[in-house]
């Protein structure tokens, strides 16, 4: 070893408190907030609060709480140490299937953060509140536009809560005919959410398998089909990234047996501008506005799930609704009048309006003509990727995909590596990896969805490390694989351990017994 | 020698006077990973043949266990909750996952003897 | 368009690799009459600035709350955020990654949300917590469906004091889910006693402290009263700066905690995005909705944090799952975390104060109005006005006049016009004293 070496490594392992800390460069091993607390310290300055005889009515609360007091430069630079672990779409292309990872413009940002947006009640007097109710009914406006429906629910906060609006209203829509169905189909290759939100509305589940081909069986569809059915739960294009092409014939059969057509929108940002599913006569849609109009996911949330609904559901609609009153707007906030059907409230307040902003601005950006080359960009990357991979890795279905392109463990057969291993092996080369084994219809499944931000010298990039790295696992790297990654911030964590003995807090380490 | 009986859903019963012991098989821990929890049925519940019986999970996948056969609940493995690593090394025998009082000891005969379940398995690969 | 990095040659190339003559060509699935051949007949797509313009002409025909005196509460608070959060929040490997699915290289998120989980026990005295639901109406109906699991019962009793919004959301739940719920009227008064509604159907009874009504009470003997018939209290907390100076859920007996996270590190913003907050007791943790982030270690054994008991959740259980939560409120929770992490002990203990404080100071000044009196015996920083009038109409012309004076009841309870004269205010750390003075005399003035 050289001086410089030897010196590097002895200062490595000084600085290894014997508990793995050790920073790396740029990346800094930082403490949890607990472990730095200095009693009576504070990152906000507050005045003494005057002294007042209480009113709390004898309820003041007793003994310390147990929070950690660091000052503001020590707080900045946790989160910042904290942020430089992170991936994110900022870092570079991430390509989880069905999630959209496309860009979050931070003009978005700073729109929601106007005061005339970020610093208003939602109970304000209606007077005093204009244009918080015209934004709302704009952006109300261009979702129905995109998807050919007439009605619209803004208030559901994310996408499973979406579901769970619009299988509320289904289940009206059935109780006010004074019909009692009870099940729910879904294809097998459906997101989780599907099934679980069928069953939170009391329905039980019946799968439909996939063809061939990769979409639903039309023929087992109808056969499963009967006055029992409340619904089918279509996703299209559906989570193999194929357009469900058979949606008409879909539709023609559900609403022959007196059911309704759910169509899961996660995957719209193949179709923005170029078709609208309600041409194609579904009856409730959910929008992810934090897929495919760039609110920003935010490390898991917030979202925002608007439902688009059909003339045969829009008066189940929850409260609130938005209604024109004269040139302006009104809040209907109880069941009665117009609205006396509705299924009621799903959330507090009026919705995600801090989404609605962003995703308008979004939306105002691109105009129907952006929203439209978009799309085509979308699938147009997602395509590329299939062609240029295809003959190294195995696609489960010919294509052409739509927004995002399945493909499956087949090409690392025999080699000893597993899509989770092929996946870490990924992260090294800098790319944060695909979606992983799913849909379930396929083993060991790989999702790509490049979104249309990527450049094409991004996704040669991707396309290259991609096959190089199915090249090395056919080689016989398996070892290389099984113990990827090598150079993240952390190696693979132990995820039994961590459900075995759940710790999902700090606590203070007990005293020491006897001193 | 108690004789083990299995079912086409992995587990497994073993007779031991009128109680009947039931765990899942060490097929079905290979294909679930490692267990964190197994959800075990209180005693004193009725089981019914073919019906849930609990769940058992992994990081990844959590399973129902189905009962074998029909009974009430005597005892449960209280181990489990302190080591469900067990259902990984040793699911046919320290793994198991709860007792039940026969209610109807001809059920035993529509499942499979050792070397049926083997070939079943060896079928499903 | 300036988010789309394919240029015109790249797209040309690209479809050479394909095989395709034209994008168009791709969606060849897709039935012939349903692909659209144009844009929409909606606008086209703006510059930055365009959009700069339209959207603050939107935002400028709204009141904004700092822009007047301003008292409403009712569920959501205004409340002084430091800067340093908003920092923190935008920071783009926060904004912009997703759930943390692979933990090696989204140890921050997982940290953050770890010491939330933290931060969120502690300070409403529980044992452990979950990493956020969408917000404190939605995780009261969670709480009410998880109770329902443990005690395998369908009873839920709603207390008086439950934000309306709340009692609403768990209703609507209750009827597609399947059980039933037991709704006490509102109840200003703070006299009602859920206990004497319990039986051996109830899986639990649902309290807010401090009520919609601002009261505070100690529901400890209701505790008692549910685990005799074995039932569980669910409490709930909508103003989360109270647990700063007020008795916390833990301390009586409570067994869930639901509640509403918004005033700590988020904006009111119209109502959305908000937090639901839920925490429990160990015994209870299976049972929990929602994501939860774990301890373990990586394999070099340095200590790491991962998603864990995810076999709970939707992607796994399917059908089966403890809830059909994906999405949760992570941005939320983290600006939680880093306002919270900022205040500190003696900063969190300190503003809770001042909150109560200014409340004190504002009661003491319209308790002197004629004709007003104020119902509560107890409150945090929000108490309930008895008007000589509606107080519809009230609010509506102090808005005129330029006061915000807080939420009428009627707004929640149109048909009970036993409350049409009630007024529910609240005042924080953000009014000061000049703008109690406006409050006052502009009251005294409609009043006259």
């Amino acid at each position: 070893m050289s001086d410089w070496s030897r010196a590097v490594s002895g200062f490595a392992a000084e600085a290894d408190t014997g508990d793995g800390h050790r920073n790396r460069g740029l990346e800094i091993e930082e403490l949890l907030l607990f472990e730095q607390d200095a009693p009576g310290r504070s990152g906000v300055d507050w005045p003494e609060p005057p002294a007042v005889a209480d009113r709390l009515g004898g309820m003041r609360r007793e003994g310390a709480i147990g929070l950690p007091g660091l000052s503001e430069p020590q707080v900045i630079r946790h989160y910042t140490r904290l942020s430089q672990k992170n991936y994110g779409i900022d870092t570079g292309i991430y390509p989880l299937g069905s999630c959209t990872m496309k860009h979050n413009p931070r003009l978005n940002e700073k729109m929601a953060r106007l005061p005339g947006f970020a610093d208003l009640h939602p109970l304000q007097p209606p007077a005093t509140v204009k244009g918080a109710l015209a934004l709302i009914d704009t952006l109300a406006h261009w979702l129905k536009a995109l998807t050919g429906m007439p009605a619209v629910a803004m208030s559901p906060a994310a996408g499973a809560h979406g579901e769970l609006c619009g299988m509320m209203c289904i289940h009206a829509a059935l109780e006010a005919r004074g019909e009692r169905r009870k099940r729910v189909l879904v294809p097998e290759s459906a997101h989780g959410t599907n099934p679980a939100t069928a069953a939170t509305c009391g329905y039980a589940v019946d799968p439909i398998p996939a063809g061939d081909a990769g979409r639903v069986d039309l023929a087992a569809l109808r056969a499963k089909l009967g006055p029992d059915v409340a619904a089918i739960m279509l996703t299209s294009p559906n989570t193999c990234g194929l357009f469900e092409s058979e949606m008409r014939a879909i539709a023609a059969a559900v609403h022959g047996a007196g059911a309704f057509f759910y169509l899961d929108g996660a995957n719209f940002n193949a179709l923005m501008g170029r078709v609208r599913p309600g041409d194609l006569g579904i009856d409730a849609m959910h929008l992810n506005l934090h897929k495919t109009f760039s609110t920003p996911h935010g490390g898991g949330g917030p979202g925002s799930g608007p439902v688009v609904l059909a003339e045969s559901l829009a008066r189940f609609a929850p409260l609130p609704w938005l209604v024109h009153d004269g040139d302006g707007f009104r809040l209907i906030e109880h069941a009665e009048g117009e609205a006396a059907a509705t299924i009621g409230r799903i959330k507090g307040f009026h919705g995600q309006i801090g989404m609605f902003v962003r995703a308008l601005a979004f939306i105002m950006s691109h105009g129907a003509d952006g929203l439209r080359q978009a799309s085509g960009d979308a699938v147009l990357n997602a395509n590329y990727v299939l062609a240029s991979l295809q003959d190294v890795l195995t696609a489960s279905y010919p294509g052409p995909a739509m927004h995002e392109v399945l493909f499956d463990d087949r090409f690392l057969h025999d080699t000893g590596v597993s899509t989770l291993d092929f996946a870490k092996a990924m992260i090294d080369e800098g790319f944060h990896p695909m979606t992983m084994y799913f849909p379930l219809i396929v083993h060991g499944a790989l999702l790509v969805e490049p979104t249309e931000n990527e450049s094409k010298a991004g996704l040669d990039r991707f396309i290259a490390v991609m096959r190089s790295l199915a090249e090395r696992a056919k080689a016989g790297e398996a070892e290389f694989f099984h113990t990827a990654p090598h150079l993240a911030p952390r190696r693979r964590l132990d995820e039994t351990a961590a459900a075995r003995k759940p710790v999902l807090r700090w606590r203070k380490p007990a005293q020491a017994a006897a001193e | 020698m108690s004789d083990v009986r299995y079912t086409k859903t992995h587990e497994w019963v073993r007779v031991e006077g009128d109680e009947a012991v039931i765990g899942i098989t060490d097929y079905a821990q290979t294909q679930l990973g490692d267990v964190v929890y197994v959800e075990l049925p209180e005693p004193g519940r009725r089981l019914e043949k073919d019906k849930e019986a609990g769940v058992v999970e992994s990081v990844k996948a959590a399973s129902e266990i189905f009962a074998p056969v029909s009974g009430e609940v005597r005892a449960v493995n209280a181990a489990l909750a302190e080591d469900p690593a067990r259902v990984n090394t040793d699911a046919e025998g320290a793994g198991w996952f709860f007792k039940l009082k026969l209610a109807d000891a001809t059920e035993l005969g529509g499942l499979l003897d050792a070397a049926a379940y083997k070939k079943f398995v060896e079928g499903l690969a | 368009m300036r988010y789309l990095s394919l240029t015109d040659d790249d797209r040309r190339v690209m479809l050479a690799t394909i095989g395709a003559a034209r994008i168009d060509d791709l969606y060849r699935d897709v039935p012939t009459d349903a692909l659209l051949d144009r844009p929409l007949d909606l606008p086209c797509g703006m510059g930055e600035l365009a959009v700069e313009r339209a959207l603050a002409t939107l935002a400028a025909r709204n009141v904004a709350a700092g822009s007047v005196p301003f008292f409403l509460g009712a569920g959501t608070y205004r409340h002084h955020v430091p800067a340093a959060v908003d920092y923190i929040v935008q920071r783009g490997e926060f904004l912009t990654s997703y759930t943390p699915y692979q933990p090696e290289i989204a140890q921050g998120t997982l940290q953050a949300l770890f010491e939330y989980q933290t931060q969120l026990a502690l300070i409403t005295g529980m044992d452990v917590a979950n990493a956020s639901l969408y917000d404190g109406a939605t995780a009261t109906a969670e709480a009410a469906m998880m109770a329902n699991r443990l005690t395998r019962r369908k009873k839920v009793i709603l207390g008086g004091g439950l934000h309306p919004h709340y009692a609403e959301t768990v209703a609507t739940y209750a009827h597609f889910n399947g059980f039933t719920v037991v709704a006490r009227p509102p109840d200003p008064a703070a006299s009602d006693d859920p206990a004497v509604l319990i039986d051996g159907e109830t899986s639990c009874v649902i309290v807010q402290n401090p009520g919609i009504f601002g009261q505070v009470r100690d529901f400890g003997a209701l505790a008692a009263s549910c685990h005799k018939a074995g039932a569980l209290m669910v409490v709930v907390v909508a103003e989360a700066v109270s647990l700063g100076l007020v008795k916390p859920p833990g301390a009586m007996a409570a067994d869930i905690v639901a509640g509403e996270g918004q005033s700590l590190g988020n904006a009111i913003g119209f109502g959305g995005p908000h937090l639901g907050l839920f925490a429990t007791r160990d015994h209870h943790m299976r049972q929990m909705p929602g994501r939860l982030v774990g301890e373990t270690h990586d394999a070099e054994g340095r200590r790491g944090y991962v998603l864990t008991l995810s076999a709970r959740e939707q992607h796994i259980r399917r059908e089966k799952a403890t809830s059909n939560i994906c999405t949760n409120s992570g941005l939320c929770a983290l600006g939680f975390a880093a306002h919270l992490a900022l205040l500190g002990e003696s900063g969190f203990t300190r503003l809770a104060a001042l909150n109560h404080a200014a409340a004190v100071a504002l009661a003491e000044r319209l308790e002197g109005v004629p004709g007003v009196r104020i119902v509560n015996d107890s409150f945090f920083n929000e108490f309930t006005l008895r008007l000589p009038r509606q107080a519809a109409a009230v609010v509506d012309a102090l808005a005129a006049k330029g006061v915000l004076a807080g939420v009428p009841a009627s707004r929640f309870w149109p048909d009970r016009p036993e409350l049409a004269d009630l007024l529910l205010v609240a005042a924080t750390e953000t009014n000061t004293e000049a703008e109690m003075d406006n409050f006052a005399a502009a009251l005294r003035e409609q009043l006259r």
